[in-house]
Order: structure tokens, then C-alpha cells, then sequence
């Protein structure tokens, strides 16, 4: 009975082209991919020659400093008492030697020795990764957790209360983070004894940590879901939803959410770079272990290759966070294929 | 394809009043009241910031001491009045080093000629790979800890975000319909770029100055509450709290009352920039 | 009961506006629709005609007042009723198409999931069932291989399937009414005549439609039934053969005649009275623009390919395609905004694509540009008086006047004012802005202008206006237009040579009349076959 409208003889040479050889769409992915893989290394190696020019640039000559710190004392030292320091760390080399000797050394994973601790650096780091890691991506979920329930209740609806959804997550945005954990812990530590006051890395001790570095997130992915949210709602897909008959509760948790949830999902890339900075400060609020605590001290001892050794690896974990995310985006959302 | 517009030939602003909203009101109150702070300190405190007396020691916030004493005895409210020029003097001192390298990087990387572009493009990845913290952390382990280490430490460390909204920014003047009409009258590129691309990129910055000077007293203060920017016993907010941070168990206002200046200059800064940025908006469109 | 599936009587529409007064945007509106019958709702923007149609499904918008005597589908009225009843209603008793499927369909979803929906909503059969019954739908629009293009996103498809699924996702219950609103919008000729199509296959099959559109070519092609609003109010009501061959209303009058076509060549479409006297100024032979074999590549794919053309003074050179056949990079290139590949333009005999940048300047003030949106070419800081004075700083023609006293001829030029000096040009219409744009074109005493999709933006007859004008000031500057439309009746009646592109090509090329009478190329013939016309009812 459905007499087909057969196509008219001018098919679109579009229509045609969409149905082209799947084997160019890969070959051009796979060449994305390839391409986003190179330039992440590329920024990679970027941050490691950044982090040791400028510590290499550290005022007051290497060895002297080292001596000063590990014996306590402030003094001028003789050159004979300098001479081993200078060729045990290689300060006497040229600069570019040191930089490919150091370059060379990461390769093998090794990162120097820290001379305050007196230990490897990779030691350390590793000792300490674990708990800084899980503090940062508990805040992650929390974040999500908090963000996106508030952004429905309060997007989308009345301008009232749109107006004070968006007030709450600027001042969520806006708090310092160190500033929200000690509120967190006089009030519920100390006050309410709900939780202990030093948690180490218990579960229980993680959780004030995580809120307090949450909160701040949850603001600024708030306010990245709720706009993409609202610009979503007056989109023509809406009408067309609703004209079917779907109810205003259903476009927003089943068409408008999933728009919603892209910047948020961007958004966790950087995200993840700003939860272990911060880490380092709710490390210092709630004197628990990591990463944070090591990287303070490290920073008042002028101890650099503890330092470079952090501050590299946690530049190292942003940027692969960062690119799986982009190689998800790229493989999900053919909308952003159609970029070079 | 082509939309079809709207031939609608009503005024499309709302009209933008003179009337204050309550929010940009109180800000523009508190941010006032620091900003006097600064200036004249001995105006608005009530004791001597460094005078200690040990037998009011760590007392709570009272009619005497409005927000309490420290472990010494020193009046909590007089020292984060004193402290405020400091604070303030670091974020705006940070903002403007965060704002020049912004302003070079961006504009270099969104209009510059391809030899200095490409690099320039290159190395703002690199930098925005840093968290803003380890940035500033570098720079802090490198120039050891003190107001001005800290001042510039954090400047740098926000130039890199700061520098991409510039050459967001730069980028999509530079490509809008107004530069390439004007190209096509015949115009040269240097006049493009005084009357057209200059002036159209600067206007959302200004909002950016107030935003910033905001987020950089809060880093700031992050860093000296770590221990390695301003030392005791300045009065600096980040290292009042760093100060107390041993106290806090019988002292909570000596952690919690520093941070609220801290919040409300934050918060207020951020608010006035908002407006301005509302206000540089709606007067066009 | 009568016959009508839809009954409206009295339809009136309020909206609050900010300074309280609730505006008044449908006025008493009354019309029905029969079975099998199509009905159109045409006007411009502004008259109240999708507002109208959104009421009939009971989403005319927030804090709108929808308040009618009659307003009834299938004699059930559809007034203060719940929210239940209409996600019953909608899609299966009534279903709406809106215009651009780029926008009407999620973006992030299949289209088959789409269409699926609208079954599963009203609990219509299991998920496997669905499956079937989504590809039959397709396959009933029209769209080939339609287990593969179910699972495509909307992007993933040309214009004309997009539009297709859109379809099918509003019929796949079988309304008996379809509201389509603006669904021809925004796609080429020859997709249009495709959807089209499609709607009068479902009025066959007895479904009722309502048509909404902007164009009355589009509009007369099905309609049976054609009212014509405008401001909210319905000025004329008949049969499609009377309201387009008799119209009563003078603004129905209007409309038809602001048309641009092959039969209005050479006259006026707005009925108003030329600013000046027009002298006659035959076009001469001195070429003022002259391309050869222009090749520009675009990622390894040519946007134009071995395109040559001349432009005379006094005449205007149509170029007219649909998307992505290249036109707006060949304008680009006449203006060496962009380089050609290969090839080269010259203006006045002089080297212009491959001049250095300092002789192209000073060329550049002969030959100006009207875009399609003159909003986003002015530059958002100035007011009209800065725009018009920034160009006219670089007129190199002996002055006569103060830049100030210039300014304000321009504007009367153009059919503006003095007073429209200190506006701003967001403040204005879209028909204003336009005039703006053109008064800074002709500042320079230009010898050419280039008119990207100039009049595509706006209403039919500010458009017929803006071509009035723009016939007038060729008349008394005797200037040259490089006139670039995908709109062929625009084209054929600006024109006095045209050249067709398709894909990058010059497929065809030559006097105007000759073109459109007698073309010879397959694609120019395709193309003016899809073309809508108000002739065709002339003979039924």
C-alpha cells in the first residue's frame, strides 16, 4: 500500500557521499588519533624541559644550597667540599648535558634522588601517589554527585530559581579550598567529632577531604551544565520531543541531560589537574599523607629533584587524562570529526 | 542555508537603568571597605596589630577583641585590617603579571605572524599543562618565600589561563565579519588591528582585571597558608592562617575569621567584575 | 458534527511582555480544516502564524494566554486541558514538523531512536516490533537503505533525508491531522520539491494538513485552502485559486506582487515610488571584472573548479547554486579576500587576485560587499553615523559635502534618515540594517558590488524593497552587481546574465533569459523543474 516516493532522479550527491567508503572515515580517525597522541607527547616533553629550566635557574650555586640544608648550617663552603656534591649531581657540566642526562634518566622512570630524604625520588613519589590519586577522584565523583542533581532541580524551570541555583554554584566556585576544609573540620571534626581530626587514609578520614575539595568543582560544573542545559531546553529538538508526546520531565532527563553532561565531561579533564594541585593545600588543612605534604616540604628545602619529580608527575597524569578524554570525544561524538 | 530572521523592528535592549542590583551593591560596600583597609588601616582597626598581651591569650570573639585574640595575645580583627594592604597589594600586583603575560602570549598566539604564533601556541600547551598551583609552586621553590616571590609566582602561574581566554578572544574578533568588511573597504592591517581588533578584545578583560584580583588573593593566601609565601608575622591572611593552624582545636576563629576576608574579598570582586562585563555587554546588543 | 477535523473560532493570544502590557499577538483568528484537505497559514515574521499552529497542539509557549471560543480537534475541544491528555494526543493524534532537521532532531541520537520514540510513548508494540515498523516508516518517506540510515545521527545526513526522517518521526502513528511548520525552510530547491512531495503523498492518503510558510510559491504547490496573516489577524481567507489569482486584501496583493521572478523583471516589486528620478543608463561594453579559470581547493576537495566569468558596467551578473557548490568562495575570491589556487581576476585590465596587498587596497575602495547579515559586518562598539563615516574617509572623490552632510545623503539614499545616524545598528530592523550596509557599500563611489545572499534574510517584502533599491541606485550609479542568491526567482529577476554552479563548476552560463527559458545543462534544468512557482496555478 505505501507506494514508495521513489527517489527523484537528482538524488543529492550528498546523500551519496554519506554512504561512502567507511574505510576513509577510519583511515582519517585513526590520523586524528595519531595526531592527538604526537601532540600530547609533545606537551609532555614540553613540561619536563620547563621544570628544569627553571629550577635549573635556582639563585645561589647548586651544591652550596644542598650542603646548607642537609647540615642545617648557612655558611660559604670551600670549593673542596663542594667538588664531590658538583660530580655526584653533575652540576659542574654544561647545562645541555645535565638536561639530556636528566632527560635521559626519566626515560628509565629514574628521577633523581631527593637529598633531604635521602632516598630515590621514585621511592617517595610512589609511596605517596596512591593516597593523593584516591583523594582526587573521590572529589571527582563527589563532584559529579553534587552537580548534576542540583543543576536539574534548579535549571530550566522558574527564572527564580535558576537565579538562585547559579547564585549557589558561583559561591561554591569562588570558595578557597583550604578556607572550606578548615570549616569543615572545626565543624564536623572538631565540633561534632564525626569524623577524626587527623583520618590518615582510612575511608572515613577521606571523606571531609573529598567534600571540601568537591564543593569548589561541583560550582564551576554547575555552572558548565546548567548553561548548556538551558540553551539545550530552546532547542528546536525540545518542541519536536514534547509535539510527540513526551512529557516535560522526560525531554529533560532523557534528550536535554546527555547535551548537558559534554562540558561537564570536558570539564573533568581540567578538573583533574586542579583536584591534585588542590590536594596539595587540603592535604596541609587535614594533615593527612600525600603527595601534597611532600611537595611543600620539598618546595622549603629547595629540594628540585623532589620537586621537578612531582610536579612532573602530576603534569604527566593531567595531560593522559586529558587526552583519553579528547580520544573519547573523538571516538563518541562524530559531530567533532567533521574538525580537522 | 539561509534563516530566516526576524524583521522585528522593536528596541532589543532592555533598557539597562541606573539601579543597582542589591548583589553589586554590597560588593561594591565590602570590596569598598578593604579597599580602605589598605589605604589607611589605623582607621578602621582598633588595636595595634603587633602589641601582644599574653594574659588575654587565645580569648574568643568579645566586645574587647571583636574577633578574638591569637596565641600571643595580638587582636585578631586589628591584624586582618593591617594585613589587607598586603593581601590586596600581592593579588593586584599578581593580576597585573598575569594580565601582561596574558596579553603578550595571547595576542602573539592569535595574531602574530605564523614564525611567532606557532611557538608561541606551542608553549602556552606546555604551560597550560601545569596545574596553576604546581606552576606557582615552581616558581615559589625557585625564588624562595616572600611577599614579592609570592606576587610573582602567582602571576605566572595564572598567566597561562588568563592568556587563552585573550586569544580565544583574539581569535574570534579576528575572524568576524566587521574585520573582514573592514579589510574589504581597504583598510590597512595596522588600522585594523587599532580600530577593530585592539578595542573589541580588550572590553571583556576589564571584567577579567576584578575577577582576578579576586582569585589571586585567594592563591596568594593558598600559598602563604602552606608556609611558603608571606612569613610570620606579617599579617598577611594566608599566613594568619597558617599561624593558627595549630590552635584550631581551642581557637576555631583564628582559622575561620581570616578566611571569611578572604571570601568576601573574593566574592565581592568577582561580583563588580561580573556587572561590568554585563553592563560592557548589554550597551550594544 | 460538521466535517471539519479542526475547528477554530475566535483564537486569540496574549504574551506579557516586560512592561506589563500583555501584547496581543493572535487577533481573533477563525478558520477549519476539512478532511484530506491542506490548509496553509501564510505570512512573514511577526504575524502570528506559528504561535497559532503551537496553540493547536497545546504548546504555544510559556506565559503565553491562549483563549478561544471554538478550538476543537475532531469536535473535542482542546481548551484547559491537562497535561495527560495532551501527551495522548500529541503525535498521535496530531503531528508537528518543524522547520530544519539539523535542529528538530536530537543531534546525539539516531534517527531510527527518534522515531522510535514517538512509538514507544504511546505504548505502540515491543522494541523489536518498533525496529520494523521505524524502517517501514522510512521506507514510506522515501529514504533509501533505511535499516542503515536509522542508526544515523542527523548530521550523518543530507539535508533532504534528515527533513525525510523528521517526517516520519510525526507520522509514525498516523495522525490524522500533520501541522508542518516552515518545513521547505532552509533547504535547497531541489530538496524542497522532495518534501513536498512527500506531503502530498500523505494528502492523498486522506491525511489533513496544515502548512505553514513564509512562501507563497511553496504554499500554492498544495494548498487548498491559503489564509494570509499578518500582525495577528487574518486579512485574507479562500481557496488557493482565489487568494492567489483574486486577492481582495491589498497586503495579499502586495506579497504576490513583491515575488521576485522571471515576469517581474524589469518592474517594481514594492509599489513604491522611486527616491529619484531614474535616468536610463544602458549597460557599456568596458569590462570592469574579469575571472579566468579559477581553481581554489579546500582540504583536498574543490570548492572551485575552473570557473571563468566577466562583469560589465551597468550590468548584473547572477550567480546562483545551492550549498556547497562554491558560490560564496568565488565571491571571495572576486573580492581577493581569499587567493585562487590557480587562475586569476582582474579588474579594469589590472591585476586584482595578484596584486600585492598595498595595490589591492587601492583597488579595494571600487569594488564593496553586502553580506547577508550586515549585523555581525559592523562592528559592535560603533553607531551607524561611525560605520558610514569610516568609509567614507576613504572616498577618493573630490568632496562636495562635509563627511556629516555625505553621511546623511547616503542614508536618503537608501531610503533612511538623518535620525538614523546616532542608532545603533542592533536597534534596528533587519530591512534597516540592510539599507545601512548598502549606503556603506556606495561610499566609496564603488564601480562594483558584490551582493552575497544579500536579501536571503529577510521577509518577502522587505526583500522586494531592498531589490527596488538596489535596482534604483544601479540606475543612478551605474554601477556593476556581482549578484550571488541560491534564490532562482531573485536571481532571474535581478539579472541580466547568470551563471549556474553546481559542485565547484560553472555548469552554465549566459543571458538571463536564455538560462531560465532555455537551459541546456541537465542540472540547470533539474533545478528550475523543482522551482515553486505561482504560474503553475495560473494554469490549472
Amino acid at each position: 500500500m505505501s507506494e514508495l516516493m521513489s527517489s527523484s532522479p537528482q538524488n543529492s550527491t550528498a546523500d551519496v557521499a554519506s554512504v561512502a567508503a567507511p574505510r576513509s572515515r577510519t583511515a582519517s580517525l585513526l590520523r586524528r588519533i595519531s595526531l592527538r597522541i604526537a601532540s600530547a607527547l609533545f606537551v609532555l616533553w614540553g613540561t619536563i624541559t620547563v621544570t628544569f629550566l627553571v629550577l635549573s635557574v635556582l639563585p645561589g650555586d647548586r651544591a652550596t644550597i644542598l650542603l646548607n640544608i642537609t647540615s642545617g648550617q648557612v655558611i660559604e663552603r670551600t670549593p673542596a667540599e663542594l667538588a664531590p656534591i658538583n660530580a655526584q649531581y653533575g652540576f659542574d657540566k654544561p647545562i645541555v648535558e645535565q638536561y639530556l642526562h636528566y632527560f635521559w634518566r626519566l626515560l628509565h622512570a629514574d628521577f633523581g634522588f631527593s637529598f633531604e630524604l635521602q632516598r630515590p625520588v621514585v621511592h617517595i613519589i610512589a609511596e605517596q601517589l596512591l593516597p593523593t590519586f584516591t583523594l582526587a577522584i573521590a572529589a571527582l565523583l563527589l563532584a559529579w554527585i553534587i552537580a548534576i542533581p542540583w543543576t536539574l532541580l534548579t535549571a530550566g524551570r522558574n527564572r527564580r530559581l535558576a537565579a538562585f541555583g547559579s547564585a549557589v554554584e558561583t559561591i561554591m566556585a569562588g570558595l578557597p579550598q583550604y578556607w572550606i576544609g578548615i570549616l569543615l573540620l572545626i565543624v564536623f571534626a572538631i565540633g561534632l567529632r564525626w569524623f577524626p581530626v587527623v583520618g590518615g587514609t582510612r575511608l572515613l578520614g577521606t571523606v571531609l577531604p573529598a567534600i571540601t575539595l568537591a564543593i569548589p568543582l561541583a560550582g564551576f560544573m554547575g555552572h558548565a551544565i546548567r548553561g548548556e542545559f538551558e540553551r539545550s531546553m530552546q532547542q528546536p529538538f525540545v518542541l519536536s520531543a514534547r509535539a510527540r508526546g513526551m512529557s516535560l520531565a522526560g525531554v529533560r532527563l532523557r534528550h536535554v541531560l546527555r547535551h548537558a553532561l559534554i562540558p561537564a565531561i570536558t570539564l573533568s579533564g581540567w578538573a583533574i589537574g586542579n583536584l591534585l594541585s588542590g590536594a596539595v593545600l587540603v592535604e596541609a588543612v587535614f594533615a593527612r599523607p600525600g603527595l601534597g605534604n611532600v611537595l611543600v616540604n620539598a618546595v622549603s628545602n629547595k629540594d628540585f629533584a623532589l620537586v621537578s619529580g612531582i610536579v612532573i608527575l602530576i603534569s604527566f597524569l593531567y595531560i593522559v587524562i586529558n587526552l583519553v578524554v579528547d580520544l573519547i570525544y573523538l571516538i563518541v561524538d562524530p559531530r567533532l570529526r567533521g574538525r580537522p | 542555508m539561509t534563516t530566516h530572521l526576524t524583521d522585528y523592528a522593536g528596541p532589543r535592549i532592555t533598557r539597562v537603568s541606573w539601579q543597582l542590583p542589591l548583589s553589586v551593591l554590597l560588593s561594591a560596600i565590602v570590596a569598598l571597605f578593604f579597599i580602605v583597609a589598605a589605604i589607611a588601616p589605623g582607621v578602621l582597626a582598633t588595636h595595634d596589630p603587633f602589641s601582644t598581651d599574653l594574659y588575654r591569650a587565645l580569648q574568643a570573639p568579645s566586645w574587647a577583641n571583636w574577633l578574638g585574640t591569637d596565641d600571643i595575645g595580638r587582636d585578631l580583627y586589628s591584624r586582618i585590617i593591617w594585613g589587607t594592604r598586603q593581601s590586596l597589594l600581592i593579588g593586584i600586583g599578581a593580576m597585573v603579571i598575569a594580565l601582561f603575560g596574558a596579553v603578550v602570549l595571547g595576542f602573539s598566539a592569535a595574531l602574530g605572524p605564523r614564525w611567532l604564533a606557532e611557538p608561541v601556541n606551542r608553549l602556552l600547551e606546555i604551560l597550560l599543562a601545569f596545574p596553576t598551583l604546581l606552576l606557582a609552586l615552581l616558581f615559589v621553590a625557585l625564588l624562595g618565600p616572600s611577599a614579592s616571590s609570592l606576587l610573582i609566582s602567582v602571576g605566572i602561574g595564572t598567566a597561562p589561563g588568563y592568556a587563552r581566554l585573550v586569544r580565544a578572544q583574539a581569535l574570534q574578533v579576528k575572524q568576524s565579519g566587521y574585520v573582514e568588511a573592514a579589510r574589504a573597504l581597504g583598510h590597512p592591517w595596522p588600522r585594523l588591528f587599532t580600530q577593530h581588533i585592539a578595542p573589541n578584545v580588550f572590553r571583556p578583560l576589564f571584567s577579567l582585571v576584578a575577577l582576578g584580583i579576586g582569585q589571586s588573593v585567594v592563591w596568594a593566601s593558598g600559598l602563604s597558608f602552606l608556609g611558603l609565601g608571606v612569613v610570620p608575622p606579617s599579617p598577611e591572611w594566608g599566613a594568619l592562617l597558617e599561624a593558627g593552624k595549630i590552635n584550631v582545636t581551642v581557637a576555631w576563629w583564628l582559622e575561620v575569621l581570616p578566611g571569611i576576608a578572604i571570601v568576601l574579598v573574593a566574592l565581592s570582586f568577582t561580583q563588580i567584575g561580573r556587572y561590568i562585563q554585563q553592563r560592557a555587554e548589554g550597551e550594544t546588543r | 458534527m460538521s466535517n471539519n477535523v479542526i475547528d477554530v473560532r475566535g483564537l486569540n493570544i496574549w504574551a506579557s511582555s516586560e512592561s506589563g502590557q500583555p501584547r496581543h499577538i493572535v487577533k481573533n483568528v477563525s478558520f477549519a480544516l476539512q478532511r484530506g484537505q491542506c490548509l496553509a497559514l501564510v505570512g512573514e515574521s511577526g504575524s502570528g502564524k506559528s504561535v497559532t499552529a503551537r496553540s493547536l497542539v497545546g504548546l504555544a509557549g510559556d506565559g503565553l494566554h491562549v483563549q478561544a471560543d471554538t478550538l476543537s480537534l475532531h469536535g473535542e475541544t482542546l481548551q484547559q486541558r491537562s497535561d495527560s491528555w495532551w501527551r495522548k494526543v500529541r503525535g498521535s493524534k496530531v503531528g508537528f514538523i518543524l522547520q530544519d532537521a539539523l535542529v528538530s532532531l536530537d543531534p546525539l541520537r539516531p534517527v531510527g531512536k527518534e522515531i522510535a520514540e514517538a512509538l514507544a510513548l504511546h505504548g505502540w508494540g515491543n522494541a523489536a516490533s518498533r525496529q520494523q515498523k521505524v524502517q517501514a516508516l522510512l521506507e514510506e518517506v522515501g529514504v533509501p537503505q533505511a535499516a542503515y540510515r536509522a542508526s544515523q545521527r542527523p548530521g550523518e545526513l543530507s539535508g533532504g533525508l534528515r527533513q525525510r526522517a523528521l517526517i516520519a518521526s510525526a507520522i509514525a502513528l498516523h495522525p490524522d491531522v500533520l501541522i508542518a511548520d516552515e518545513p521547505t525552510t532552509a533547504l535547497d530547491v531541489t530538496v524542497q520539491a522532495q518534501v513536498l512531495e512527500v506531503l502530498r503523498q500523505m494528502l492523498d492518503r486522506g491525511t489533513s494538513v496544515i502548512l505553514i510558510s513564509h512562501d507563497l510559491a511553496v504554499v500554492a504547490k498544495i494548498a487548498d485552502q491559503i489564509l494570509v496573516m499578518q500582525g495577528g489577524s487574518i486579512v485574507e481567507a479562500g481557496s488557493a485559486q482565489q487568494v492567489l489569482q483574486q486577492p481582495q486584501h491589498a497586503y495579499t496583493q502586495g506579497l504576490i506582487n513583491a515575488i521576485p521572478s522571471e515576469h517581474t523583471k524589469g518592474q517594481r516589486l514594492s509599489g513604491s515610488a522611486p527616491s529619484v528620478p531614474i535616468p536610463s543608463v544602458t549597460p557599456s561594453d568596458e569590462v570592469l571584472l574579469e575571472a579566468r579559470h579559477i581553481m581554489k581547493r579546500f582540504r583536498g576537495h574543490r570548492a572551485v573548479d575552473d570557473v571563468s566569468f566577466t562583469l560589465k558596467r551597468g550590468e548584473t551578473l547572477g550567480i546562483v547554486g545551492e550549498s556547497g557548490s562554491g558560490k560564496t568562495t568565488l565571491s571571495r575570491i572576486a573580492l581577493a579576500l581569499e587567493s585562487p589556487d590557480s587562475g586569476e581576476v582582474l579588474f579594469a585590465g589590472q591585476p586584482w587576485s595578484h596584486a600585492s596587498a598595498a595595490d589591492q587596497r587601492a583597488i579595494r575602495r571600487q569594488i564593496a560587499v553586502v553580506y547577508q547579515d550586515p549585523l555581525s559586518s559592523f562592528d559592535p562598539r560603533w553607531r551607524v553615523a561611525d560605520i558610514l563615516l569610516d568609509a567614507i574617509a576613504l572616498d577618493r572623490q573630490a568632496p562636495t559635502q562635509t563627511p556629516r552632510e555625505r553621511a546623511i545623503s547616503l542614508l536618503q539614499a537608501v531610503g533612511l534618515g538623518a535620525e538614523h545616524l546616532n542608532q545603533w545598528p542592533a536597534r534596528m530592523s533587519g530591512g534597516q540594517r540592510q539599507r545601512v550596509a548598502i549606503a556603506r557599500a556606495i561610499a566609496t563611489h564603488p564601480k562594483v558590488i558584490v551582493l552575497d545572499e544579500a536579501v536571503s534574510a529577510l521577509d518577502v517584502t522587505i526583500q522586494a524593497q531592498i531589490l527596488d533599491l538596489l535596482s534604483d541606485l544601479q540606475a543612478q550609479l551605474g554601477v556593476s552587481y556581482l549578484f550571488i542568491s541560491h534564490d532562482l526567482g531573485v536571481i532571474h529577476h535581478m539579472s541580466d546574465r547568470v551563471l549556474v554552479m553546481q559542485n565547484g563548476q560553472a555548469v552554465e552560463q549566459g543571458a538571463a533569459d536564455e538560462v531560465f527559458y532555455r537551459p541546456r545543462h541537465p542540472y540547470t534544468q533539474t533545478l528550475l523543474a523543482s522551482l515553486p512557482r505561482l504560474a503553475a496555478l495560473e494554469t490549472a
